[in-house]
């Protein structure tokens, strides 16, 4: 049952993890998460289905480890399987021909953007891209990004590859340039989400962002991911997780990933632990 | 035994109903093992002994699924358990479970009638007794008939969908169940606690529906992974069963529900009985428990997730209930237990908003006292707010136990299934069939939150039905025709 079929390291941190899952390779389109347990007696997360091959049946993963659940994966080695693997959840990307848009990826964030910023040209639009990382070393799939974009912005938080910037500074370079943008999609950690919506919104153009709060079911029984947009409470892993950007209560997701903070440093460190006895 | 077999009715009226043994409340409060602890066999004996075997048992017909009651109690009282055991499973697949978390005092032993002058029999714990006989005494999975060469898809391993699955696969037909969850059981398994229900009692039973031929996939949501109409024009399958229960938790819609520190009474379960936060940091999932949690509604689940944070090291816990003592939905056992246990009652009470702190975790929640009107629609007395009565409680956990309703997902893509207002499944109450071709439904799916025995009740009427149907007996009725009926029913 879900083997791991494909393993690469895209980064010290970053892992990509290609399993065998036909049923969820089947119906998965871009914007669609699903939801993994590592191990039985392991937790429950989501990660965003990064690619996809209905003719082998395959689902890629690309995460980052930080922490306990993530570093485990990360473990993980071609002909492993994992405990459980259930998909795709949450709703696709409204993929259209929209005309110009723009693919901003911040961080692990590069791995959802790419099969959107794939659709989006396969739709026919012209595809500008923006990906980001704090440093070259955490950078990937520049390649990938470029074949699928008309035009790529490369920057690094310290300047390490690329431009030296955070994406909102070309971002905003973009919009005040007075290139006529239809839509905006933005992945990535939530705060810098957070940013992307504080820069695009004077500009009026719709923002689009993928939110990545707490799960547990995934398929709208717990409200453990729910966050306030436009006013009103959603469940981001059935209503979502795509949200009109300029509507999300950033603070109020901000807070809620930090409910576990002290549960997740202990969990962390009792598998490095176990891990550094040879456990 | 002997004696208590011989012993004439008026020696029997006078023996008094046998206590249940349990777990000390004071040691209970720091351990997730089974608070009940079940009869000894004496004491068994005795309880049994009770049972005036009536020529028209009442007791039978408060039962949803009319189990055979003095005929299992008489096999017991002769000390015969292999014919007690199956003279139960006749007409109750689940019978561990049953005896454990049905609402005996409003079905069963409401009926009673040594119920009429005292106390009445204990059936619910001699369904215990002789079920739990049973899971030590495992019997060889019975003959199954030749394959019909129908192929089923029951969709939820609830109660519902183990029971339609169980009994579709005794008739020979293929049956295969989707559950979304990583383990099959439905609430049995996410909802009810370790302590009322432990779960290799659930696991014994889903078994047993394996050992059937039943196959069960995990991970596989329908409406997402398949949709209902896939299964039936695609993936082969003659029919559908949806037990899909009503898991969708309700908020009240207040200032301050999404602070750090609220939770669904869903998702606090979910964490600490499917997940086993319970064992964390051993098991990975984790949970928050406040110092002071005030849980809102007064249902089963509310005594549950009550009873889990006390568990979990919470210093105080209340039931916050905008109705009073009378009106408690949940089993009279449980309440009593959950009062045992310290759990404080803070009737005629209803939150009005969620106080925060700078950090966005909860710190107070403010309510209003209540007063109760004239009977509503369901006849119960319509809680009204009293005027200037605001008040506010120091609180730093706020768990919602409002009610759930059916999870829409299961009907994407799959039209021609017609719904109540309320998201509930039009079915005709005596067959499950749907407004949908080949789509039979049961269970909360269709009641709206109810009892593990009615969606088994549910299951096997449809069990049935299906069964007439793919048999040729009946052609499958029109969906106008299905509208009719179950408006009628
Ligand atoms: C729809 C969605 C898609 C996602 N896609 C990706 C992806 O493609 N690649 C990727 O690297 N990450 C993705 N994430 C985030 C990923 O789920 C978390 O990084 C992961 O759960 C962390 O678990 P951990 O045990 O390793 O770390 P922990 O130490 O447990 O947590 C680190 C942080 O991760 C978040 N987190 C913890 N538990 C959960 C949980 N059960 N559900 C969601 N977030 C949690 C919290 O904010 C927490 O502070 C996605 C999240 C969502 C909601
Ligand atoms: C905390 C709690 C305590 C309770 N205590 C009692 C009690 O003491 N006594 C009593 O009689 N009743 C009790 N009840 C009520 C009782 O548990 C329910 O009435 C009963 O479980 C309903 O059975 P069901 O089979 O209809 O649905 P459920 O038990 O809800 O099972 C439905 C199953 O379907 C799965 N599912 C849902 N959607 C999909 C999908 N799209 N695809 C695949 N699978 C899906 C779910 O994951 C679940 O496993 C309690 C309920 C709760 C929540
Ligand atoms: S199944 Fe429930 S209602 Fe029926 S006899 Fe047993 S305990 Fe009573
Ligand atoms: S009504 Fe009471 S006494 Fe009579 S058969 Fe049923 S359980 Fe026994
Ligand atoms: S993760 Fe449970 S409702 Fe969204």
């Amino acid at each position: 049952m879900y083997e791991i079929v494909a393993r690469e390291e895209l980064a010290p941190v970053t892992k990509l993890l290609e399993i065998r899952a036909p049923a969820v390779a089947r119906k998965a389109q871009a914007g669609q998460f699903v939801i993994v347990r590592v191990h039985e007696e392991g937790e429950r997360i989501p990660l965003t289905i990064a690619d996809y091959d209905r003719e082998r049946g395959t689902i890629t993963l690309v995460f980052q480890e930080v922490g306990k659940t993530t570093m485990h994966l990360g473990t993980k080695q071609v002909g492993e399987c994992l405990a459980s693997f259930t998909g795709p959840l949450g709703l696709p990307s409204e993929i259209e021909r929209y005309g110009t848009v723009l693919c901003v990826g911040g961080g692990v964030g590069i791995a959802p953007i790419y099969p959107i910023a794939r659709a989006l040209r396969e739709a026919g639009n012209t595809v500008l891209s923006i990906i980001g990382a704090r440093s070259k070393d955490l950078l990937f799939w520049e390649e990938k990004m470029r074949a699928v974009s008309d035009e790529l912005i490369v920057c690094t938080d310290d300047g390490s590859y690329g431009r030296k910037a955070l994406v909102t500074i070309p971002l905003k370079e973009m919009l005040e340039g007075g290139r006529s943008i239809d839509r905006i999609w933005a992945i990535g950690p939530a705060i810098m989400m957070k940013f992307c919506a504080l820069t695009t919104q004077p500009f009026g153009v719709p923002l689009i962002v993928s939110l990545n709060s707490i799960m547990v079911d995934g398929t709208g029984m717990c409200g453990a991911c729910r966050v306030e947009v436009g006013g009103q409470t959603r469940f981001v892993c059935v209503d979502g997780p795509e949200f009109d950007g300029h509507q999300v209560d950033w603070d109020q997701l901000l807070a809620r990933q930090r409910i576990y903070l002290e549960q997740e440093k202990q969990a962390l460190e009792l598998w490095q632990h176990g891990h550094a006895c040879g456990h | 035994m002997s004696e208590t077999k011989s012993i004439s009715q008026q020696e029997r009226v006078k023996i008094p109903r046998q206590k249940m043994p349990t777990q000390e409340a004071s040691v209970r409060v720091r351990n997730f093992n089974e608070v009940a602890l079940g009869y000894p066999e004496e004491t068994a004996m005795r309880e049994a002994a009770r049972c005036l075997q009536c020529k028209r048992p009442k007791c039978v017909e408060g039962c949803p699924v009319e189990v055979d009651i003095p005929a299992f109690i008489e096999r017991l009282r002769e000390a015969d358990l292999p014919g007690a055991v199956q003279s139960l499973k006749k007409d109750n697949n689940l019978p561990a479970i049953c005896g454990r978390v049905c609402p005996q005092e409003t079905q069963c032993e409401a009926l009673c009638v040594l119920g009429k002058k005292g106390e009445p029999v204990a059936i619910g714990r001699l369904e215990r007794y002789v079920a739990d006989w049973d899971l030590t005494h495992p019997s060889p999975p019975p003959e199954l008939p030749p394959p019909s060469g129908k192929k089923v898809a029951v969709i939820g391993s609830g109660p519902a969908g183990l029971t339609c699955a169980g009994d579709l696969a005794r008739y020979g037909h293929q049956v295969t169940i989707f559950e979304s969850l990583h383990a099959p059981g439905g609430v049995l398994i996410y909802g009810i606690p370790e302590f009322r229900l432990p779960k290799h009692i659930v696991h014994a039973e889903v078994n047993y529906v394996r050992s059937l031929g039943v196959e069960i996939r995990l991970n596989e949501v329908i409406g997402k992974t398949y949709t209902l109409d896939e299964l039936l024009n695609e993936q082969g399958y003659d029919a559908i069963f949806l037990g899909t229960g009503a898991g969708l938790p309700m908020f009240m819609h207040i200032p301050g529900e999404n602070y750090n520190g609220v939770y669904s009474a869903n998702e606090f379960l979910t964490r600490v009985n499917l997940m086993k936060a319970y064992l964390f940091p051993n098991w990975d999932t984790p949970v928050k428990v406040g110092r002071k949690v005030a849980v809102v509604g007064a249902g089963n689940v509310a005594m549950d997730a009550s009873r889990c944070a006390l568990r979990l090291g919470a210093d105080e816990v209340h039931i916050v209930y905008r109705r009073s003592r009378e009106e408690v939905p949940a089993r009279a056992e449980e309440v009593h237990h959950a009062e045992e246990e310290g759990i404080i009652f803070d009737f005629l009470t209803n939150p009005v908003e969620i106080y925060g702190d700078e950090k966005g975790w909860v710190r107070g929640m403010r309510c209003i006292r209540m007063k109760l009107g004239e009977p509503d629609a369901s006849g119960r007395r319509r809680p009204l707010p009293i005027e200037n009565s605001e008040f506010d409680m120091d609180v730093d956990m706020v768990i919602m136990a409002l009610g759930t309703r059916p999870n829409p997902l299961v009907f994407a893509d799959s039209g021609g299934l017609e719904r109540t207002r309320h998201g509930t499944v039009v079915a005709d109450e005596r067959t499950g069939r749907t407004t949908k071709d080949r789509v039979w439904a049961g269970g909360d799916i269709v009641t709206g939150a109810a009892t593990v025995i009615s969606a088994m009740g549910a299951g096997k009427r449809a069990a049935a039905d299906i069964d007439r149907f793919l048999r040729g007996e009946e052609a499958p009725v029109s969906r106008a025709e299905a509208a009719i009926r179950a408006g009628a029913s």
